[in-house]
């Protein structure tokens, strides 16, 4: 199924908020899935976490930070411009229920990811105490949405422009050792970079909450035919598209899941280089054509 | 004794150097000529051995009969009566096994080539876009066909030809079942696949690709609005040894090699954007159709050596002769009667060789083949970059958690009476969801079988 791109945001220098038609998924939609996307027919297939649900208008909202050519090419098309194929909603949806004091810890794009899984828990009751990070002020996204379904809201940046200076494992840390939440804390749900979630587990580890991660595995057909997307916990492999993408952190073996995130990595850097080159060569065309027009405008 | 009709007519063949630099057909197929000279050695024997060992009962006789009088056109119309994929069919069969192996002249390796003389009046009649004339009487009733592999796709078209309004569901974002993401182009060209394909869509088959009946649709809310169900789901999931290192970068499940390679087109990378790695020395565990497919790829993907490493010896192989003859030929070095113990990796994570134990034959086991025993203390480490697992296939976990109604055997396999029907009124079930890993033609006969007990059931009156 095509899906058409209804709005397009740039929400900072490298993450994009885009609404989609995708009525098939909108409709299904359950907060923690994901779908996957090809870009054009040539493209790769990636997964991408569905941030919002409109089951009314039909449309999806995903947000995704450039990282390679796919995204980057994902990033470069218009309102009213279609992605060739979507498929979704796909993955476990995340439990909700009602568990009492909550801390959700988001990360980057992670914290797109964690909007809906926030809006659901606040819904059935939760005092959900949201923690998110990123590198300065300029890369933090969808703040006030965050805010808006929260109990309380902390916020951490690398360099201290917004919010406390330090990573949000740190705030995570202190807070878990503060009076009014020690010991009162149900669950805590951590979405962003690998190496945040190991570390949000390795903090909650010694006080025994319950902690749940939501792993990003490379991924190729989202419905347990390749085997890609496996992950360990202890012995059991599990794979990340049927039996996930939500895992106990306190089982996953993320060395493993860090590590096979490089597997492609040199080539992805080729087609990401060798597509730069392309668009440049591109707008060098465009440029010459255009001077070659005013050239011959001037001796008119 | 029979005496051989002269020799089987070779068939033309890219040369192994051609081949392994590229993925485009192996067999160039026969000409008209060399169709005509490979039907004209055809006995034409009493009771048609190779049409009684066909499991769709091909009209095998007719055919060569037509073609040896060199009438093509009326070849390919009785052909397709009876199998509506032959140009696929013709490729993939094991026919030494089936149709070809009951041939009296096949005692001296000089059977008809009936695989090939049915992809030559299939392909014959795709280049000239002589098809079928199909006249549809539109019947109200909707049914569903689960999976576009080959038991879906025929199921669809029978169904479609006698006026139903089908739909097929397909979670992948091509038609075609393993034919597309599986079976690699240089033994099912790509364009033979979509050419079928196409035809149904033709005919008014309605496919709804990026879509998992069971996450985009509820099971039971199909159930309600088409008046059947046919499930051909196949066995896609993929199977791992449970061994140590398969975490290991450099370790992919056949199926992800080869959805990689096939569906993805990652041979044709930067040009396509989905990568593979495949280092120098590709190991490639198991030695089945799959097992062969892999290794032929990790070839042409640039690995210099590649193993087949396999418990048992050749003689148990369940790959088609073709494939293990091509295989070996394209410089694949067959390593038997070894059983992998542990995957062995560096500091970074990457594969760096593999520990095999040597085994012997002991006694038949539940198979019927040698039980592959471990020699102790045999152990050895065969240095690879890559390892692919080809170990066989089971159904998919996905479907069948969000059909828990559904009666499956304890290998997950949907459990079915003798004409297909499942436990649940209205829904049929075929191809490999129903057998476990199986063959292209038996596919084709389960979507038939079943799309005749649906038009029974729909449309009782016509059948009387
Ligand atoms: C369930 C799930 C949900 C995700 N949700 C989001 C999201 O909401 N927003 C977002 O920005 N990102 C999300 N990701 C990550 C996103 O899929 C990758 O960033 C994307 O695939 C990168 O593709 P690329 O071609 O641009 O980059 P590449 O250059 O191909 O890769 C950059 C890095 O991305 C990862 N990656 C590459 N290919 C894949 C693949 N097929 N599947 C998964 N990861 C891959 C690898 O670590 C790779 O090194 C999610 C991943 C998973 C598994
Ligand atoms: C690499 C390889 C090589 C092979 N070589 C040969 C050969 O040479 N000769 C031969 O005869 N046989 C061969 N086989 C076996 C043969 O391909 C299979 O037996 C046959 O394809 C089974 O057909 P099927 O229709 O049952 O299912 P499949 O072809 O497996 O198709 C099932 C389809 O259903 C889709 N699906 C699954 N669940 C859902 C869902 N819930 N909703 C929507 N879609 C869904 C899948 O995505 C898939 O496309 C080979 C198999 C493989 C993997
Ligand atoms: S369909 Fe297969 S088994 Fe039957 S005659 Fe043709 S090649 Fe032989
Ligand atoms: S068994 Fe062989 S020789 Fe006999 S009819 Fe069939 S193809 Fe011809
Ligand atoms: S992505 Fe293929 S099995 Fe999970």
């Amino acid at each position: 199924m095509k899906a058409r791109i209804i709005t397009r945001q740039k929400l900072c220098p490298d993450i994009f908020w885009y609404e989609i038609s995708a009525p098939h998924v909108a409709c299904r939609f359950q907060a923690g899935q994901f779908v996957i996307i090809q870009v054009h027919e040539r493209g790769e297939r990636i997964p991408l976490t569905v941030a919002e649900a409109h089951p009314e208008r039909g449309t999806i909202v995903l947000v995704f930070q450039v990282v390679g050519k796919t995204t980057l090419e994902l990033s470069l098309l218009k309102e009213g411009e279609e992605i060739e194929n979507c498929v979704g909603p796909l993955g476990n949806p995340s439990e909700i229920n009602f568990f009492g004091q909550v801390i959700c810890v988001g990360g980057g794009t992670g914290i797109a990811c964690l909007l809906p899984i926030v809006r659901a828990l606040s819904a059935a009751g939760n005092e959900v105490i949201s923690l998110i990070g990123s590198r300065s002020r300029d890369y933090l996204i969808l703040e006030d949405k965050i805010k808006a379904v929260s109990s309380s809201l902390f916020i951490a940046t690398d360099d201290g422009t917004r919010g406390e200076r330090g990573l949000v494992t740190d705030v995570l840390e202190r807070i878990l050792e503060e009076e009014e939440v020690r010991g009162k804390i149900q669950r805590v749900i951590a979405i962003g970079p690998p190496l945040m979630m190991r570390k949000v587990a390795e903090i909650t580890r010694p006080h025994r909450i319950k902690t749940i991660v939501s792993l990003n595995t490379i991924m190729v057909d989202g419905t347990g035919m390749c085997g890609s997307c496996r992950v360990f916990l202890g012995k059991a492999m599990k794979l990340a598209c049927i039996d996930g993408p939500e895992f106990d952190a306190h089982r996953v073996n993320f060395d493993d899941v860090i590590s096979r995130l490089e597997m492609f990595r040199a080539k992805e850097r080729l087609a990401w280089a060798v597509y730069r080159q392309q668009l440049e060569a591109r707008q060098m065309e465009i440029k010459t054509k255009v001077r070659a027009k005013e050239g011959t405008a001037s001796h008119d | 004794m029979i005496k051989i009709r002269g020799q089987r007519v070779p068939v033309r063949e890219l040369s192994p150097e051609q081949r392994i630099k590229n993925f485009s057909s192996v067999p160039l197929g026969y000409s008209a000529e060399e169709a005509v000279a490979e039907a004209r050695r055809c006995i034409q024997c009493r009771g048609a051995p190779c049409e009684v060992n066909c499991p769709i009962h091909l009209r095998v006789l007719d055919m060569i009969r037509a073609i040896a009088t060199r009438q093509f056109k009326e070849a390919f119309f009785l052909l397709k009566e009876d199998n509506p994929i032959p140009a696929i069919t013709g490729r993939v069969c094991p026919q030494e096994s089936q149709c070809e192996g009951v041939c009296p002249l096949a005692q001296d390796g000089q059977g008809i080539n009936i695989g090939k003389l049915e992809a030559f009046i299939a392909d014959w009649a795709r280049e000239r876009g002589i098809k079928e004339e199909i006249v549809i009487k539109e019947r109200p009733h909707r049914v569903a066909i689960i999976g576009s592999g080959p038991a879906g796709l025929i199921c669809a078209y029978d169904l479609r030809r006698w006026g139903y309004q089908v739909t097929v569901f397909e979670a992948l974002h091509k038609a075609g079942g393993v034919l597309q993401y599986g079976i690699p182009a240089f033994r099912l060209p790509t364009e033979v696949v979509d050419y079928e394909i196409a035809l149904l869509e033709e005919i008014g088959v309605n496919f709804q690709l990026n879509f998992f009946v069971g996450q985009n649709i509820a099971f039971d809310e199909l159930r309600h609005k088409y008046e059947a169900i046919f499930i051909g789901t196949g066995a896609g999931a993929p199977l791992f040894l449970g061994i140590e290192g398969e975490h290991l970068k450099g370790v992919y499940s056949a199926n992800e090699f080869l959805i990689r390679v096939n569906l993805m087109k990652a041979y044709r990378f930067l040009e396509y954007d989905t990568p593979i790695v495949c280092g120098d020395r590709a190991g490639v565990i198991g030695a089945g159709n799959v097992a062969m497919d892999a290794a032929r790829c990790a070839r042409r993907l640039g690995a210099r050596e590649v193993f087949i490493l396999y418990r048992r010896t050749r003689k148990e192989s369940p790959a088609r002769v073709e494939e293990i003859h091509h295989a070996l030929e394209e410089g694949v070095t067959w390593m038997e009667l070894v059983a992998p113990k542990r995957i062995l990796g560096d500091e970074q994570g990457w594969v760096r060789g593999i520990e095999l134990v040597r085994m012997k034959l002991g006694e038949p086991d539940a198979s019927g083949r040698p039980r592959p025993i471990p020699i102790e203390g045999s152990e050895f480490v065969l240095e690879l970059d890559t390892v692919v697992e080809a170990l066989g296939t089971t159904p998919n976990r996905l479907f069948l958690k969000h059909a828990p109604e559904l009666a499956v055997n304890r290998w997950g396999l949907i459990q079915v009476d003798e004409k297909l029907q499942t436990n649940l009124k209205g829904v049929w079930a075929g191809g490999d969801a129903v057998r476990g890993n199986a063959t292209v033609i038996l596919a084709l006969g389960d979507g038939r079988q079943a799309a005749a007990a649906i038009h029974r059931v729909l449309s009782p009156e016509k059948l009387g």
